[in-house]
């Protein structure tokens, strides 16, 4: 928990001998209260103090980074339960494992799939995080493999692997990639913990029970590792449900700091359904990395767009810029949409518009990010601000005609919209789906547009 | 140092509501299905009870779906014309305990059959299958007022699930639904407090509260799941803390959202970088109720077999861990 102003003056020595560089110790603390001041500018603090100050401001959940450059993963750093507390805020990383035993052709098409695996939703673009690859063979072909992943993904590096050898070689090869060490366990610890700290790589400490974890996270700890991803190994869906709550839970609620790190779970499921669904309930339940098999498109889609959902920011739904957005080649007789401001909203819309490849535009109107019904209900997108924002946007002077289409949910106010905008007002459909079909019969009456 | 696991005890508990009627209960089901009751959140059975496990119920309509997309079609289609059959097939083929029928038919630009012929439609349907009801009306208001006091005569006893009362419509709904012994879905739209004052709303006219099941009103993934996967929790804690109001079981009416979804519907021509459309239509049925299971859904509508049974699969792993 961070501390007040005062609460850091009261571990200060009260002297205000201004050796600091402030007037007074109290203001010296208030500057450290705000982090605008380091510690160690007062040369008479106590070690007691220090360590009290670093304890408080490291967060309860530690942020850890796996791999480098454009593709780094950062996870951790969660400070809620629910996510209507507050924004969840490091997406669960999810990636994907490569077993060392696969045929060089295969692991290759393999990469090609897995780089082919981004989207685009709502503005944003989704893509994996990581590539996993597992011993199963000797260490030259696991050295082998990682070369050739490696070489061939700017994915974050999982290297599964317990066999000191083939680790420290696999560390070598990537060097500066920050790969994630998959893992340390009580019994491996006191033969890999050398290397891992030559390399200063994030490492997954594992063990079946929590005391067993908080022992080995404390030892490492010790040791100057502080990157750490905990796992409970391989569990029934509700075990691992009910370990990672308690993670969560322990390291928030009683401040246990030996749990305070992200949890990781690998899926071993051979039906793609099935552990696309496992996968799916440690995205929702507090996991902060997910490894699977499964490679396909629809899981990948499907995993990443609950991802999405689930880390979006409760407080402030996604928004675009309110203003007019002309889709495909427009002329003054496209025929105008309005919508809301809220990203979902208008990337429906948008998506539909061009499937239909009637060139339109979408007038998005601000309703604070809201959706067409609830701007609708909490009166955010009623005929007075539609028509003020069909002014200040200028459609006038980008169409010839005056016709404008309301979604069909709030065909209500067509009429006063008619008579606050003296536009002609066409209620359209109601699901977004509707709107290709819509278009085109427009297209076919082309009276609509000239009238 | 050991670290004691942290376990919640809550006062509260999810109310617990039963629908359908066995002989026993002076109906003629041949199973009744038992929602709620929990007093945990979900599926941490170390912390309180979790007596029944969710259940699914198929969707059908009593007239056929014009603008289902083909991957429903393809399983579906045969016995679209034939709402009896439909069920049938729901529960020899794809082995329902629990049957949603939507009187879609009943409204004014699909069919508007008369509350008379949808009561009729009801009676044949309880005669024809064994397992219990839900029951929703077409979604005009004025038209759900007649029919539904209708059907919930014709199927009086049989204590069936009737929807969906909301906060401008719930009078006429509720006292028919009170007087013939049924239950009662209170529908608010994505909103707690109106979800909590239509369950005190609808109690005060002496509809027990055990005898009501809120649909919170759902997005599928992708298209605002997050706003009531939130919602649900939630509500769910406020019931577990002891809100009795705030403590009916959830209804999610999962295939409806899902399948307005454009990555449920569209084919992997028209969008070739998003794959085959089978599983990915599927995978965003079965997925999206996964996750509102994870926020206390009880009762899943469903429509496509498949997801449903890839659902059933992932509610039978989870209440294996279940073991008191
Ligand atoms: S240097 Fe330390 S003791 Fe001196 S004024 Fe600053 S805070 Fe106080």
């Amino acid at each position: 928990m961070a501390l007040s102003g005062l609460d850091i003056y009261k571990l200060l020595p009260k002297t205000n001998c201004r050796e600091c560089g402030f007037p007074t110790c109290l203001a010296f603390a208030m500057q450290l209260a705000k982090k605008a001041a380091a510690v160690d500018k007062c040369p008479y603090v106590t070690e007691e103090a220090k360590a009290a100050l670093e304890s408080a401001g490291r967060p309860p959940v530690r942020l850890v980074s796996i791999g480098s450059g454009e593709r780094k993963l950062d996870i951790g750093n969660e400070t809620v339960m629910f996510r209507h507390e507050e924004k969840f805020r490091n997406p669960c990383g999810i990636g994907f494992i490569i077993d060392d035993g696969m045929a060089d052709p295969e692991i290759k098409k393999t990469l090609r799939r897995i780089h082919e695996l981004t989207f685009e939703r709502v503005g944003q673009k989704l893509s994996v995080d990581l590539i996993a690859i597992r011993q199963n063979s000797d260490k030259k072909r696991f050295c082998d493999v990682v070369k050739m992943v490696s070489g061939n993904t700017a994915c974050g590096l999982v290297l599964m692997t317990g066999d000191k050898e083939a680790l420290q070689d696999a560390l070598e090869l990537t060097k500066g990639r920050k790969p994630l060490v998959y893992r340390l366990t009580a019994e491996n610890v006191s033969s890999l913990v050398e290397t891992v700290k030559r390399y200063r790589v994030p490492v997954v400490a594992a063990s079946v029970t929590l005391d067993g974890l908080s022992v080995l996270t404390a030892e490492l700890d010790k040791q100057g590792i502080t990157e750490i991803v905990l796992d409970t190994g391989m569990k029934p869906l509700v075990e691992k449900i009910w370990d990672m709550t308690q993670i969560r839970r322990l390291a928030l609620k009683k401040s246990a700091r030996s749990l305070g790190y992200p949890a990781l779970a690998v899926i071993d499921k051979t039906d793609r359904f099935e552990e696309c669904m496992e996968a799916a309930t440690y995205i929702l339940k507090y996991g902060g990395i997910v490894l699977l098999k499964g490679t396909e498109i629809w899981q990948a889609l499907s995993l990443l767009t609950l991802r999405q959902n689930i880390y979006s920011d409760p407080q402030k739904p996604l928004q675009i810029e309110p203003k007019i957005y002309p889709v495909g080649a427009v002329t003054d007789s496209s025929p105008a949409l309005v919508t809301t401001n809220f990203s979902l909203s208008y990337y429906t819309v948008l998506s539909e518009v061009e499937a239909s490849k009637v060139p339109a535009y979408i007038l998005s109107v601000d309703t604070e990010g809201m959706s067409v019904l609830t701007a609708w209900a909490a009166e955010k997108f009623t005929p007075a601000q539609i028509s003020a924002s069909m002014k200040k946007s200028g459609l006038e002077n980008m169409v010839a005609h005056r016709n404008l289409i309301i979604p069909g949910y709030v065909a209500v106010i067509s009429g006063e919209l008619e008579d606050a905008s003296g536009w002609k007002i066409t209620v359209g459909p109601k699901e977004a789906s509707g709107i290709p079909s819509f278009l085109k019969n427009l297209y076919n009456k082309p009276e609509f547009v000239n009238s | 140092m050991a670290i004691g696991m942290l376990q919640e005890k809550w006062p509260g508990k999810v109310n617990e509501t039963v629908i359908g009627a066995d002989k026993s209960r002076g109906g003629t089901r041949s199973n009744v299905v038992k929602t709620g009751g929990e007093a945990s959140l979900p599926f941490l059975f170390h912390e309180g009870v979790f007596p029944h496990k969710p259940v699914i119920a198929f969707e059908i309509w009593d007239t056929a779906p014009a603008d289902w997309p083909d991957e429903l079609n393809k399983s579906l289609s045969g016995v679209y014309n034939d709402p009896l059959a439909w069920a049938d097939k729901c529960i020899n083929e794809y082995k329902a305990e629990l049957l949603c029928v939507k009187l879609q038919g009943a409204h004014p630009d699909f069919g508007n059959r008369s509350a008379d012929a949808e009561a009729k439609f009801i009676s044949r349907l309880l005669k024809k299958v064994s397992v219990p009801l839900v029951i929703t009306g077409c979604g005009d208001d004025a038209k759900d007022n007649q029919v539904i006091p209708a059907c919930c005569e014709a199927a009086k006893g049989e204590r069936c699930l009737f929807g969906d009362a909301v906060q401008d419509n719930y009078k006429t709904l509720a006292a028919a639904v009170s007087a013939d012994g049924h239950s009662i879905i209170a529908e608010s739209p994505i909103d707690i407090n109106i979800a909590k004052q239509l369950n005190i709303l609808i109690s005060d006219m002496g509809l027990p509260v055990e005898r009501i099941v809120m649909n919170p009103t759902i997005g599928a993934m992708g298209y605002g799941l997050e706003y009531a996967y939130s919602i649900m929790e939630r509500a769910r804690l406020a019931a577990l803390s002891g809100d009795k109001m705030m403590a009916s079981p959830f209804i999610c009416f999962v295939g409806q959202e899902t399948w307005k979804a454009k990555e449920a519907r569209v084919s992997a021509v028209e969008f070739p970088s998003w794959g085959p459309e089978t599983e990915r239509g599927i995978i965003w049925e079965a997925m999206t109720a996964a996750a509102l299971l994870q926020a206390g859904a009880d009762i899943l509508v469903m429509r496509h077999p498949k997801a449903v049974e890839k659902v059933r699969g992932y509610i039978d792993e989870l209440m294996r861990g279940n073991t008191p």
